[in-house]
């Protein structure tokens, strides 16, 4: 595996899109050095996902995703006999040694891959991103805390299976159940806030055609003056970047032009009937006002 | 920190490279000191960021050591300050950083914080049982003896106070894994899953000699408290606070409300692992003090706004209050049948039933006791232990 250095890094997070603060250069290039995964947490909305795309791209490889719930189990997660077609090949050759239709039914050709295993099997590294680990009960936790320290899977059926490579580990969380410390441990851990003005805007600039600088900026600062009013639930970058979309959609060049139409469309940012609510035309123009 | 001018010799080198050793280790020493969990590999790590460039610039080594050692959000923000006070000199008050800024009311509260290390420091003093961590359970209900008969509003001492806040957040977790394991015992497959039997008994080539049995997917209690924050209740209330935040971790579904004059969802608050944190943000919020309490406007915000989404059929709601209604009694009994029929359980919980000669006679409580399965005191430490084992029947 090349390693890259530091300023490679930032600059491949760049030319990926991904307008990455400055310390996760240096988090993606520990996780390089040491072997170690990356915990990232933050609210949700924050673009935790994305910073793993993001690290795909700079590695130039592909990523292996693998959502966690409530209940998800080794046969989901990680190996899966496919077992219709076992039968179907223990009957076509009943009569034969059992042992060697044994053999054959344990065999490679009816393992079903899941992400944990095709992650440690692919030839380049690729990156595994474990989402909402906070979903996956604490056993599936543990069992997932073994697999990372020793990056070997054991089929009882077929024998130890040793990693190829090394995957490029991103975990994410948001908080739903207290993760262990043994888990927090292994991992580098980085915690993912909301941008600030001058960020946001550039993520806007970047991910919407169209957009121009002034509005980009109304429109993060806007969105910074929502976030700070009490709301149950507080809009991410996604939302931020789908209200965006439809403003240059709506052909608004500045957010003064049209009040109207920017309240109106706030149900881009404002996703609940208290929210909805709360805001009413008075707190848009009040936020209006203070951007402008 | 910058190492430049004419290359070492080895000896100078080695020199050097046993300083900094040494103090990386006191570094380890001072973020273990507080509350940060570093093992040896981290240490070992770190030693080797070091010697890979890392320690060049301060900024960029304080970057590298952060995505290291911290491990959740609260280390994540306290690292800098620590980082600039070890190894920069910066005047920061490492110590004050540590233990978080409470606000004055819930100042007893301080340096009871989610970590473990903090509530058994003090509860040993008195209790005996120096077990630390997780662990020490039964401290806590050892030192319960001590304090257990005193009403919360006589406790004055600041110490006292700090005490039974620790005591009512370890009672809150003792419940906790007692709840846990119950519902484990609990979980016994009665369905034969048909998918599971002939995957696994492939090997026997076909022939099911192993069942695989269903585990039936049990809907998980949900658990809905609802607040008092009125000023009657402000003896009671932080220390309330603390044992809603330990007993609410306890269960998977959960959902928080403060009310006084008006109701206020904090479940988003309550979720703060960190104790002291969900009380700073919470202190904000229960500060309604003053006016009455409009208990009956209260529970028909939450019947109108909330109960559809939070209350499901297994739910049992909790409202923690002294039952004075300033507002409409009949508004209060209308709200609290139409809860009724809602929910599985309603537990009232009521702080003045413990004092001598207290009869529920006020009109708000004499409005809602008839819809009530349970109106326990809840103004002792006693008291409150004495709950768990109706939670634990739900």
């Amino acid at each position: 595996m090349n390693t890259l250095s530091r300023p490679e890094i930032g600059e491949r997070l760049a030319s990926a899109g991904y307008i990455a603060d400055r310390d996760l250069s240096v988090a993606l290039s520990l996780m390089q050095m040491l072997s170690r995964p990356l915990l990232l947490e933050g609210e949700a909305g924050v673009g935790k996902t994305a910073v793993a795309y993001a690290i795909a791209a700079v590695h130039e490889t592909e990523l292996i995703r693998l959502q966690c719930y409530e209940g998800l189990d080794q046969s989901a997660a990680l190996y899966e006999w496919n077992y219709q077609r076992q039968l179907l090949a223990i009957q076509a050759r009943q009569g034969q040694d059992a042992g060697g239709v044994e053999d054959e039914v344990f065999s490679e050709k009816y393992l079903m891959e899941r992400p944990l295993l095709a992650a440690i099997r692919q030839q380049k590294a690729p990156v595994l991103l474990i989402d909402e680990i906070d979903r996956a009960d604490e056993e599936f936790e543990a069992f997932l805390l073994e697999l990372l320290s020793d990056f070997q899977v054991s089929i009882p059926e077929l024998g130890t299976i040793t990693a190829v490579t090394i995957p490029h580990v991103v975990l994410t969380s948001n908080g739903t159940r207290e993760l262990s410390d043994a888990l927090r441990r292994r991992c580098l851990y980085h915690h993912i806030d909301y941008p600030d003005v001058e960020r946001e805007a550039r993520i806007i600039l970047a991910r919407i055609e169209g957009a121009g600088a002034v509005l980009a900026l109304q429109i993060a600062r806007m969105v910074e003056g929502i976030r700070k009013e009490e709301l149950r639930k507080v809009p991410g970058v996604a939302e931020t970047l789908d209200w965006a979309a439809v403003l240059v959609g709506l052909d608004i060049a500045d957010l003064k032009d049209d009040p109207e139409a920017v309240h109106e469309t706030l149900a881009c940012l404002l996703k609940t009937r208290e929210d909805k609510a709360r805001f009413r035309r008075e707190v848009t123009e009040r936020l209006l006002g203070r951007v402008a | 920190m910058s190492c430049c001018g004419a290359p070492l010799t080895p000896e100078e080198s080695s020199a050097v490279a046993r300083l900094v050793a040494e103090k990386l280790s006191a570094f380890l020493k001072t973020l273990r000191d507080n509350g940060f969990s570093v093992g040896l590999g981290e240490g070992r790590d770190a030693a080797a960021l070091m010697a890979a460039g890392y320690a060049e610039k301060p900024g960029l080594l304080r970057s590298a050591l952060k995505h290291l050692f911290s491990a959740r959000r609260s280390e994540w923000e306290r690292f800098d300050g620590i980082f600039d006070a070890f190894w920069l000199g910066k005047r920061v008050r490492s110590r004050s950083a540590v233990s978080g800024n409470a606000g004055p009311g819930l100042k007893a509260l301080e340096g009871g914080g989610a970590k473990g290390g903090a509530v058994s420091d003090q509860v040993p003093a008195d209790g005996g049982e120096g077990a630390g961590g997780g662990e020490g359970r039964m401290e806590g209900a050892s030192a319960v003896e001590a304090l257990s008969g005193i009403d919360f509003r006589k406790l004055s001492d600041p110490a006292d106070m700090a005490r039974a806040h620790d005591i009512a957040a370890d009672l809150a977790r003792a419940m906790r894994t007692r709840l846990t394991r119950r519902d484990l015992a609990r979980r016994r497959g009665y369905r034969i899953d048909l998918r599971r039997t002939i995957h696994g008994n492939i090997g026997h080539g076909g022939v099911p000699l192993d069942l695989v049995r269903r585990r039936r997917k049990e809907k998980p209690l949900r658990l809905v408290m609802l607040l008092d924050a009125s000023g009657s209740m402000t003896p009671y209330t932080g220390l309330f606070l603390r044992f809603m935040h330990g007993v609410l971790d306890a269960f998977r579904e959960s959902e928080a409300f403060l009310f006084h004059t008006r109701l206020a969802h904090v479940s988003d608050a309550m979720k703060e692992r960190d104790a002291q944190r969900a009380l700073d943000r919470l202190s904000m919020m229960a500060k309604g003090t003053g006016g009455g309490t409009r208990i009956g406007e209260c529970l028909a915000t939450f019947n109108r706004w909330h109960a559809a989404r939070v209350i499901h059929s297994r739910t049992c709601v909790m409202i923690v209050s002294d039952g004075y209604e300033t507002g409409d009694s009949a508004l209060l009994a209308r709200e609290m049948a139409a809860l009724r029929r809602r929910c599985r359980r309603i537990a009232w919980l009521n702080p003045m039933m413990g004092w001598d000669g207290y009869a529920p006679e006020a009109a708000g409580i004499r409005a809602a006791l008839p819809f009530v399965d349970l109106h326990a005191p809840a103004n002792t430490l006693e008291s409150l232990a004495a709950l768990e084992p109706y939670l634990a029947k739900l």
